[in-house]
């Protein structure tokens, strides 16, 4: 669906956002491409909700804050109105004093739709969001349950047809079980009609589940941009590396090359390969990621052969379900985290106890090295 | 839960200042009805004072004014206040604060300082005493009260309501008067009706504006009580009650009937 | 793309965050500036200015207005208007605290109860102070009733008499008092109250532990509804208590009509102004305090 030539639908070109002395976005550029499900991932008071209203327009970018674009044509200072776009709120922000087809119909009315093929079209976007019209139209929106009011708000958005959907934490509110079918259908959709979705959230397996691209934003700047792949197993920064999944962090400082990456020594004289990177040179500090389910566990004297390595004693075994987390400690006060898959804990549990002498080990290639932040 | 338990007397003492409140306005009824002219023993019952009331022009004449003057006040208080609070609620501007402070003073000043204040400045300047002037008057002491009560609903005000309406194609106008107008509804009819009711009561501050000729039914009913013991009082108060009392029960109706944000699941 | 003188307007409203602010404020803020501060002012001015022949102002400054107060007759009628409106917040304290307690434990009559203390709250004044006439008055109700089961031979004069005032105040004043304190009541938290008696403390205890500390905020705005009105009050002493029971609001009316001294009127209306602003920044200070007290912004 998503043509990577055709020109963006939505451009950043080095925005910046100032309340006051609070800088809420720093000189943020990106792209969305057409058809994209582009989500904005990060921490809350990141800015991901500012970037989001700069789009929609309840915010303008500074005096010289560079260019907010929608289909290539400059809108810093067009009103929300003017923007042609659709957006779910993450209080839904349904009116109140309006049913939920009027609710529904309020968009194609602003929008000037023809009286007589408005209530078609408020069917047809209940029963895309699979609404009763008959159930639910006459209601008001204090008559729904929350899951109900989260597809109202979607059906309010997706009636107009618009070629951008905005979306603001849709599924903050709902339930676990409810999110995650929420999730696919939100997916289904984006598919479907062809809209680009863009989707602000600080849920990092949300937006890893459903995206084309992610830009994980922290502290006011776009940290990282890219496929979830990339993301989660190439992550640029140390912030990224702990803010999608877990990880493992190791400090070294690099020594010279050899086949296949670089020698590393840490602080407590361990030896490690690393695979090259654009940051690394001979004498310099170095900072690598790895993931927990990456790592294996062997006896000190089982390492194998060119594989990293780092000995220490298990401290705690936990139990979780579809892995097992063993937590080692390090010299030096480290600790790392390995995820074992968990086979049956009847049949065939895991050899490993508290307090024993145990090395981690991995492979060089899986070794991400982080960027200074 | 046992906590809910009240002991015996403050159930009595509470009892007893419900009487308080109440009786003397019940006795006041009950003997609206009474065919006695100055007795305050029962002799029987009787519609006369009421018919009493309809034979005399002040008191007919004091209504029609003090529904004018109640009617065309409130309609200026509301609309100054809930544009007052508007700029109150949604703009920081220059002078905020303090205006916010000075909102707050005619709350505060006595009635009869604001009454005589306003006297001078309307014989300073030439101004003749009328209904125009205690129209005047009026608006002046209810627009802070319409304000306040006009915020307090604002400040509970969901302005995500406005963006989505925004972004749905609704210009500043629009969005105003389809989504914020409407959620501000109930403040918007508490604060008219708050309005209304104090202007409709006003004594003080009209006795001193209203000069000789035009008198509002408060002035009326001030001067039947002073001179007077005929019991057509009785049954101008009991109406001034029962209509208090119809009012009330509406702008229960309005406030309650439209939730502020849908209820949570 | 031209667009609309509409669109115009709006394009400049949101671009002159100032001028959109102010238009909203000038209506009413013009109306009160005209017709509230300004005449205050004036005021302000003539209780600093010679008294006038045929009543009115002359001319000149003088602080004899204000100096006036020191006289023994002026400072009673100070001390009393200061007293009774203390004494009448008291009372309503002590009377509205208990009701507006029970009405937020009185389960499915909490309507009822809270329609029943609104009612009078909005029930015009005038009305209810001639109730109050009704029954006090020589030929009224209770003087009548005493004597038919011949208890008494001669009425009991309580019309005219400082009991009749402060009874007139607490009468028109009590709902101001309960109103703030059953809001500040029910918004309390009664898992506080559970948490308390978990943690041992018997029923007085949890009152004046907990209950009372957090129901404090609107106790003081009660408080100060009750008595700034009855510094002003007028009426009430007007018509129940006769000549011989002045405060200062009828002193500042009697400068205004009979006696024709305005600028000594006004001097007296800024005395009372005075009183008014002195007990708002007393409740402003205990506000703050209370609010520390109840953890609440």
């Amino acid at each position: 669906m998503v043509d990577a030539d055709a020109a963006p639908v939505v451009e950043f070109r080095r925005v910046s956002k100032t309340f006051g002395s609070f800088r809420a976005v720093r000189d943020i550029s990106f792209e969305i491409r057409k058809g994209e499900f582009f989500s904005l991932l990060g921490p809350s008071g990141c800015g991901k909700t500012t970037t989001l209203r700069l789009l929609a327009g309840f915010e303008s970018p500074d005096e010289d804050g560079g260019e907010v674009r929608l289909h290539g044509d400059v809108v810093n200072k067009k009103r929300p109105y003017e923007r042609r776009l659709a957006m779910v709120f993450q209080n839904y922000a349904l009116f109140p004093h309006l049913t939920v087809e009027r609710n529904i119909a309020f968009g194609l009315e602003m929008r000037g739709a023809s009286k007589s093929e408005m209530p078609d079209r408020v069917v047809a976007a209940m029963s895309m969001v699979r609404l009763d019209a008959k159930t639910f139209g006459r209601r008001l929106p204090a008559q729904l349950s929350g899951g109900q009011r989260q597809r109202v708000a979607l059906a309010r958005a997706l009636v107009l047809e618009p070629s951008i959907l905005l979306l603001d934490e849709p599924l903050g509110a709902i339930d676990l079980k409810l999110r995650k079918e929420m999730q696919l259908e939100l997916k289904q959709l984006n598919e479907q009609l062809g809209t680009t979705f863009v989707y602000v959230t600080h849920d990092q397996e949300e937006a890893l589940t459903m995206s084309d691209r992610i830009a994980v934003m922290d502290n006011a700047r776009v940290a990282q941009l890219g496929s979830p792949a990339e993301i989660y197993e190439n992550p640029r920064t140390r912030f990224v590396a702990k803010f999608i999944g877990e990880s493992n962090f190791v400090e070294a400082t690099v020594s010279d090359r050899t086949e296949g990456g670089w020698r590393a020594v840490t602080a407590h004289g361990e030896h490690l390969i690393v695979p090259d990177h654009k940051t690394i040179a001979a004498g310099r500090a170095v900072c690598i990621a790895v993931r927990p389910e990456w790592l294996d566990i062997v006896r000190p004297d089982a390492v194998p052969a060119g594989e990293n390595a780092l000995t220490g004693a298990v401290r705690d075994v936990l139990y979780m379900g579809e892995t097992l987390h063993v937590l080692v400690a390090l010299p030096g006060d480290r600790s790392m985290t390995v995820a074992l898959r968990n086979e049956g804990q009847f049949l065939r549990p895991i050899p490993w106890r508290r307090g024993d002498e145990v090395a981690v080990a991995w492979m060089p290639v899986d070794c991400q090295v982080l960027e200074e932040e | 839960m046992h906590s809910l338990k009240l002991p015996a007397w403050l159930i009595v003492l509470v009892g007893a200042v419900y009487v308080f409140l109440h009786a003397p306005l019940l006795v006041l009824v009950l003997f609206s009805f009474n065919d006695s002219k100055f007795s305050v023993s029962w002799e029987g019952f009787t519609l006369r004072w009421y018919e009493r009331l309809l034979e005399r022009d002040d008191i007919l004449e004091g209504l029609q004014a003090s529904l004018v003057v109640g009617v065309t006040s409130t309609v200026f208080a509301t609309v100054f206040g809930t544009l007052l609070a508007l700029a109150l609620a949604r703009y920081k501007f220059k002078g905020r604060l303090m205006l916010e402070g000075l909102l707050y003073v005619p709350i505060v000043t006595p009635e009869i300082v604001v009454g005589i204040s306003l006297l001078i400045l309307f014989v300073l300047v030439g101004f003749p005493l009328g209904l125009p002037t205690v129209i005047i008057a009026h608006v002046a002491f209810n627009i802070s009260f319409v304000v306040v009560v006009v915020l307090a609903r604002l400040q509970g005000m969901d302005r995500t309501l406005e963006e989505a309406a925004m972004i749905l194609g609704a210009d500043e106008l629009t969005t105003f008067w389809r989504v914020t107008v409407p959620q501000l509804w109930p403040g918007i009819v508490a604060g008219a009706m708050l309005a209304f009711t104090m202007s409709f009561d006003d004594y003080v501050i009209t006795s001193f504006v209203s000069g000789t000729g035009s008198q509002t039914l408060p002035v009326v009913v001030y001067t039947m009580v002073r001179k007077n013991v005929e019991p057509s009082i009785n049954a101008i108060s009991t109406l001034i009650i029962v209509a208090t009392t119809i009012l009330i029960f509406i702008a229960e109706r309005v406030a309650r009937d439209k939730p502020l944000t849908p209820a949570k699941d | 793309m031209s667009r609309s003188l509409r669109q115009r307007a709006l394009d400049y409203f949101h671009h002159n965050p100032t001028v959109r602010a102010w238009s909203l404020v000038a209506p009413g803020g013009l109306w009160l500036l005209v017709f509230f501060l300004v005449p205050v002012f004036m005021m302000f001015t003539y209780s600093f200015m010679p008294r006038g022949m045929y009543g009115g102002v002359e001319s000149g400054f003088t602080l004899e207005h204000y100096l006036r107060f020191f006289d023994s007759l002026y400072l009673t009628i100070l001390m009393r208007t200061t007293v009774d409106a203390t004494v009448c917040t008291v009372a309503c304290l002590l009377l509205g605290y208990p009701v507006a307690y029970a009405i937020t434990r009185a389960g499915r009559f909490k309507g009822l109860l809270l329609f029943l203390v609104i009612l009078p709250f909005w029930t015009s004044f005038l009305v209810r102070t001639f109730a109050m006439i009704f029954l006090l008055r020589d030929t009224g109700l209770i003087n009548t009733a005493l004597q038919s089961i011949g208890l008494i031979d001669e009425p009991i004069v309580m019309l005219y008499t400082p009991f009749a005032v402060m009874l007139g105040l607490v009468y028109g004043y009590l709902p101001f008092m309960i109103l703030p304190i059953y809001a500040s009541l029910e918004k309390l938290d009664l898992s506080l109250l559970e948490a308390a008696e978990v943690l041992g403390a018997r029923p007085a205890a949890r009152f004046f532990r907990v209950t009372l500390p957090l129901s404090l905020p609107g106790v003081v705005a009660g408080a100060l509804l009750v008595f700034i009105p009855s510094l002003g009050s007028f009426l009430t002493s007007d018509l129940l208590g006769g000549a011989k029971e002045i405060l200062i609001g009828n002193l500042v009316q009697n400068q205004f009509t009979a006696a024709r001294n305005w600028p000594f009127g006004s001097a007296a209306s800024f005395v009372l102004m005075a009183l008014v602003l002195v007990s708002v920044l007393i409740y402003l200070r205990v506000r703050e305090r209370s609010g520390d007290a109840a953890g609440a912004p």
